[in-house]
């Protein structure tokens, strides 16, 4: 089953090693000074070499990455459910909610530098602000699709509206809460790259940013690299936690022993 | 005397969605007395589940009484056990779970509630699935864990739209000995839709026929079949009689 699953990714690795190889050959072929472009097996290299270095910048990152996702989890929840109770409130704050993702958060960094200065605070802000909105967007659409007919026969056994939400509309807003908080862990790595960008005392942005005034193109590409693994385990730690939380997602029988 | 358990005197129900009102109820007259089997059958569309969501307390009606139990006054929610036409169980419950749902509502201390679902399941022959979870399941299984769901919230009076409409005959035929049995042994009093004239005479006491919309009723009929009731006595001449003369009236109906 183990082996299958993996099969199942054969095409996309068949086409990442060839992409890969031909990067490494045209490197190596000379037709670009690896100053400017550095092949892959450098990259790797520099990133074993200077692991020391960048894995403390890597747990800065992740450090504000989930402290931002942590957030956004909570004030993604209290407004979709805020959202679910009120129609009024619905009326009121989803409009604003959209608008509130049209604000370029790349012209927004420098000015929270400015306003709540060079700490982690700013990070976790920006970061945040990018998760909150899938979050909060997909577990609202969940809370509404509840269907009416089940709504009824809560209240047809004389339910309240907070027993509804509790028993019927949370339980089944799960599955699109997490379909949210997948989108928000790809997105939270590069939120946090941002804060640091513009400046920071460490973290992978501003390490990026070190690198590129030193010339050292390859430990640029060696934080890239640190970034994308970080947003894929970090989605795969949300895939994970869902399969865990949600076994009746996945078709799963558990056998619980009657006690 | 004691109270019919259901009393419904001129109900109505108009729907204003939109400019013009939707007439959908017209002044029903019914009751179920306790421990009856009391059967609900008209065209499709006619208006039959609005009035089950009215008995549920889930909607209102435009004019008339609804009295449970010689209450015309208070909330009918809650005071029935309602079962839609889906199954709608939760899929995030096990069997067990969706059965406890109405006690759940009800804040029943979980241990209790476990062991009344267990009973339950044991009794009505579900214990092996308890712990499954409603994914797994056939459809007739799925609406026998819903009809114990209902039964668990309510045994008293039990508001049954169409449970059995989406079945093969023959799962169709075992659920509804399985409910004459569930029946008998709770003493309950049941009110019933269908569109199936069979099905109708096979579990009912008396059988309300309703006009298309709006509705009203246009025939009450007493089943005086012998109990406990067997599908061969849909062959015996009266149910035979009985079935054709209220095919020719729904058909009839449909058509205007």
């Amino acid at each position: 089953m183990k082996l299958r699953w993996l099969a199942g990714y054969g095409p996309a690795f068949v086409l990442g090693v060839t992409l890969l190889a031909f990067w490494e050959l045209y490197v190596r072929a000379g037709q670009i000074s690896s100053q400017v472009l550095p092949s892959p097996t450098a990259i790797i290299q520099a990133l074993i070499e200077h692991w020391d270095v960048i894995s403390i910048h890597t747990m800065q990152t992740l450090l504000e990455t989930v402290l931002g996702m942590a957030v956004a989890i909570v004030f993604g929840l209290i407004l979709a459910i805020t959202l679910e109770i009120s129609r009024w409130s619905r009326r009121a704050v989803y409009p604003l909610l959209v608008i509130s993702q049209t604000i370029p958060i790349i012209a927004l960094a420098p000015l929270l530098l400015i306003w709540f200065g060079i700490d982690l605070g700013p990070k976790v802000f920006v970061v945040a602000l990018y998760c909150f909105f899938p979050i909060a967007v997909a577990c609202a659409d969940g809370l509404a699709d509840a269907e009416p007919e089940l709504i009824n026969l809560l209240k047809s056994m004389h339910a309240s509206r907070w027993q509804i939400l509790w028993l019927v509309r949370l339980p089944g807003a799960m599955p699109s809460f997490f379909s949210g908080l997948r989108i928000a862990a790809t997105y939270g790595v590069t939120g946090a790259i941002f804060g640091e960008y513009v400046g920071a005392y460490q973290g992978l942005g501003i390490y990026m940013q070190l690198s590129v005034n030193s010339h050292a193109i390859v430990l640029v590409f060696a934080a890239i690299l640190v970034t994308a693994v970080l947003s894929l385990l970090l989605f795969g730690l949300v895939s994970l936690i869902e399969r865990i939380a949600l076994p009746w997602y996945h078709g799963t029988v558990i056998e619980r022993k009657l006690s | 005397m004691e109270p019919a358990k259901l009393l419904v005197q001129g109900v109505s129900k108009v729907f204003r969605d939109g400019r013009k009102p939707l007439d959908t109820l017209a002044a029903i007259d019914l009751f179920v007395n306790a421990g009856e089997f009391v059967t609900v059958i008209g065209p499709s569309g006619c208006g039959k589940s609005t009035l089950f969501n009215i008995v549920a307390g889930v909607d209102q009606p435009t004019s008339g009484i609804v009295a449970i139990d010689g209450d015309a006054q208070g909330e009918r929610a809650g005071k029935s056990g309602y079962m839609p036409q889906q199954p709608l169980l939760l899929p995030w419950r096990t069997v067990e779970e969706n059965i406890m749902l109405g006690l759940d509502v009800r804040r029943l201390p979980r241990k209790k509630a476990e062991r009344e679902a267990y009973e339950l399941l044991k009794r009505f022959g579900l214990a092996d699935f308890a712990h499954h979870y409603p994914a797994t399941l056939s459809g007739g299984m799925r609406q026998r864990v819903a009809l114990l769901r209902t039964v668990l919230f309510n045994s008293s009076f039990l508001l049954l739209d169409e449970p059995f409409g989406a079945l093969d005959a023959l799962t169709r035929l075992s659920l509804q000995m399985w409910l004459l049995d569930l029946w008998q042994t709770f003493h309950s009093s049941v009110l019933f839709i269908t569109h199936d004239v069979r099905e109708a005479i096979l579990l009912s006491d008396r059988i309300y026929v309703l006009s298309a919309r709006p509705a009203r009723v246009l025939r009450v009929v007493e089943v005086d079949l012998p109990r406990p009731r067997r599908s061969e006595q849909l062959a015996l001449e009266q149910a035979v009689r009985l079935e054709q003369e209220l095919t020719t009236l729904l058909l009839k109906e449909q058509q205007s």
